[in-house]
């Protein structure tokens, strides 16, 4: 029985449920109480204090958002008390924030900004700190940059770090008007724990914490005629991009997203779905082969379960917290390194370009891409395979910059060939999407018949749920995959590292036992990427999802052995999967990190 | 370092491996090593399954938990308002001449680091210090020396 609560907020009478807090209930009437600190996806803080209420008879003022709703309370949004203490926060907090908008990454995406804007805070009442306290700009990363001077210290990037990624490579450090947000010591980034996920920026306040951007990098690339570059676009983009153009959560802007990147002066627009599909073709494969090892060899070299390799953020993490694990890892190099591998040699030699005259960006939903495309491993075709990687938020601002009125684009294709993508290359973008994608290829590869679901939806791996879990039962395989015949193959999916590292941990301690595990550093998986428009929280994420599936739905091609570029390319260059060639370019191995 | 190993081992063993136990696992070791480097505290970090910013970071808050090397003796000057006016900075010159070292710094010899602090609560017998544990009162530049002095000839 849940115990319901009356209250009125702003004279208005409202009936919530017990535990409701002040600034949930006044969303109820439609009344937003402003924060920087609350954010739906983390606990409760209570630092910036820019939410603050008047409870009638109370003397001091409440932070709406830490604060419960109580019986018969009367609440003041905005009275007179309010409004001046509010306007007194904001200049506080901007006495201790490098206000140089007009110079600023985030100008015109910052809460910060936008609140100053609404409560037009004028001339300094308070003294710039500004020049007196010695911060530092980490650029270290290729990712992220983190810059103290823009921090207001509202610790969401703290919580985001702990809460959902359990990495805690930010930690507030020191007291007082010392306090800072820190890493081990102060370290360089690039140096620490950090997993390059995003996760921190996409819910950062102000511009403290940005991506890395290459925008003037790959415009520089586009302006030179003596160089040739390719575009590739991860399946999460086309159901987010429009966010930040115009368009409501959940928009599907595939077509319009390739007429921009052509009217961008990008000279071939092709997809990394493309090499989803070829991703699940290798590592389809060799889930099969190491089965094969375990189950009739009894290779006990052979580490089961296998875990997916795709998402950069939880190759870093696997990479610094559970190093024993990562004979696991499949091998196969993520779509995006996979692409760029091929980009600068199958692609080379068909159009007939000299490999060092082309240059390969990528456009991800992802921060962490960024690093993974400076990994030294990721240099198989002889040089940097990806050459820069933009979040969905650069690309949009380069939609912008050129004019271009994305709203009123015609729908286009992709270019041929590596262009070409099956629905299950699409939901690689969603959590469980590669699971799926994989089951589908595999289960037929096994039986020659479609996995056993209806319209071939394996809705159980589907859905926010931290971790799911799936069974399916293999019967009456082919002659080939005989030791198959009668298995239940286990599997199980995870998305946040926080989520990641509960089943790590419970797979280490022998408690579960599994064939074979997705993992996506991000919460909802690639669609709520580091990378991705802001804000992002729980309701864009399950709309981002649903077009997703939407997407896969519709296209006529739904496995990933039917695409017939994939097809084509094992006949022309690779051979078959895990051949000599596929594992000189498409697969790759990891190391061991420090744990901080 | 297998030292700090086992020593951490042994603080988490006595103390448990919960977060609130961080802190007089922390403590403890001040008291054994006089600081904790970043070796220390990601064995910490390791024990408690922290991460090593959160056992940074909890450090650092605290000012009786150093977190850079320091001398055998840790000279906190007080440098708030009280002693500040009852002649602080004469008592600070003073022991900078003697040590030849300025605020923050530590001896070559590694004998002393001074430092500044917040009030120590001996606002009524300013200007006061703390050496380590020891509090000394009603400083006057004389008799800062001298204390000192006592310290060198340990």
């Amino acid at each position: 029985m849940i115990n319901m609560i009356n209250l009125t907020i702003n004279n208005i009478p409202v009936s919530v449920e017990e535990g409701t807090t002040i600034i949930e209930a006044a969303r109820r009437l439609s009344i937003r109480i402003p924060s920087l600190c609350n954010h739906d996806d983390l606990c409760v803080s209570g630092n910036c204090r820019v939410c603050v209420v008047e409870q009638v008879g109370n003397p001091t003022l409440q932070a709406a958002c830490a604060t419960p709703v109580r019986e018969n309370m009367q609440i003041l949004t905005n009275s007179m008390m309010v409004m001046q203490a509010r306007k007194t926060i904001i200049e506080l907090l901007l006495s201790e924030h490098n206000a140089d908008c007009t110079k600023c990454y985030k100008n015109g995406n910052c809460e910060l900004q936008d609140l100053s804007n609404e409560y037009r805070i004028g001339n300094q009442v308070y003294i710039d700190l500004i020049p007196l306290k010695h911060y530092t700009i980490d650029q270290s990363s290729p990712s992220l940059i983190k810059d103290d001077s823009k921090c207001i210290r509202c610790q969401r990037c703290v919580r985001t770090c702990s809460d959902l990624q359990a990495v805690s490579a930010l930690s507030a450090a020191y007291k007082g008007s010392e306090m800072k947000i820190s890493s081990f010591y102060d370290r360089p980034m690039h140096e620490v724990i950090c997993t390059n996920c995003g996760q921190c920026i996409n819910r950062c306040p102000t511009g403290a914490l940005t991506e890395r951007n290459y925008i003037d990098e790959v415009w520089d690339a586009i302006y030179d005629p003596g160089k040739h570059v390719v575009v590739q676009t991860a399946p999460a983009v086309r159901v987010a991009l429009g966010e930040e153009l115009g368009y409501d959560p959940g928009a599907r802007v595939t077509g319009k997203l390739v007429t921009a990147l052509r009217r961008l002066g990008f000279d071939s627009v092709l997809d990394t779905d493309f090499t989803a599909d070829l991703t699940i073709m290798e590592e389809g494969t060799e889930l099969l082969t190491r089965l094969k090892k375990v189950l009739v060899d009894k290779d006990t070299s052979m580490a089961l379960p296998m875990f997916t390799s795709c998402s950069p953020g939880w190759i870093k993490f696997i990479e610094h917290t559970f190093p024993d694990l990562l004979p696991h890892l499949s091998t196969c190099k993520s779509p995006q390194q996979m692409f760029g591998a091929l980009a600068k040699t199958y692609y080379a030699q068909k159009k007939g370009i000299n490999p060092k005259d082309i240059v390969s960006v990528s456009i991800m939903p992802c921060t962490a891409k960024k690093f993974e495309a400076t990994r030294p491993e990721m240099r198989d075709s002889g040089y940097q395979d990806v050459d820069y990687v933009l979040t969905t938020r650069e690309l949009a601002i380069m939609i912008k910059q050129a004019g271009i009125e994305f709203m009123k684009l015609d729908d286009e294709d992709y270019d041929r060939f590596m262009g070409e993508s099956s629905g299950a290359g699409v939901i690689f973008g969603a959590t469980g999407g590669v699971m799926e994608a994989a089951l589908r290829t595999a289960y037929e590869i096994v039986t020659g018949r479609e996995v056993p679901f209806q319209n071939l939806n394996i809705t159980p791996v589907r859905g926010m749920e931290g971790i799911k879990e799936a069974e399916v039962k293999i019967e009456n395989v082919k002659p080939d995959w005989s030791f198959l015949e009668g298995v239940t193959l286990r599997v199980a999916i995870a998305h946040g590292l926080a989520n990641a590292k509960r089943l790590m941990t419970a797979i280490r301690d022998g408690k579960v036992v599994y064939h074979f595990i997705e993992i996506m550093a991000c919460p909802g998986g690639c669609l709520g990427g580091g990378g991705q428009p802001i804000p992002t929280n729980l309701e864009i994420r399950k709309k981002r999802a649903e077009a997703i599936y939407a997407e896969d739905e519709n296209l006529p091609i739904r496995k990933s052995h039917e695409n017939p570029e994939i097809i084509q390319i094992y006949q022309e260059f690779l051979g078959e999967p895990l051949s000599h060639t596929s594992h000189e370019l498409l697969h790759t191995h990891y190391v061991p990190r420090k744990r901080y | 370092m297998a030292n700090t190993e086992m020593l951490v081992k042994e603080l988490a063993d006595k103390y448990g491996r919960n977060r609130e136990s961080l802190l007089p696992i922390l403590q403890e070791l001040i008291d054994e090593r006089r600081y904790v480097n970043d070796e220390t505290m990601i064995n910490v970090a390791r024990e408690l399954d922290l991460s090593a910013a959160e056992v940074y970071g909890t450090a650092s808050f605290y000012s009786f938990i150093e977190t850079e090397e320091v001398g055998k003796y840790v000279i906190r000057l007080c440098k708030t308002i009280v002693c500040d006016m009852k002649g602080k900075e004469n008592v600070l010159q003073a022991i900078e001449n003697t040590l030849k070292i300025k605020v923050g710094q530590t001896t070559a010899d590694k004998k002393f680091t001074l430092k500044t602090t917040n009030c120590l609560g001996w606002c009524h017998k300013g200007p006061a210090m703390l050496i380590n544990d020891e509090v000394y009162t009603e400083l006057t530049p004389g008799k800062a020396i001298d204390i000192i002095e006592s310290y060198i000839n340990k």
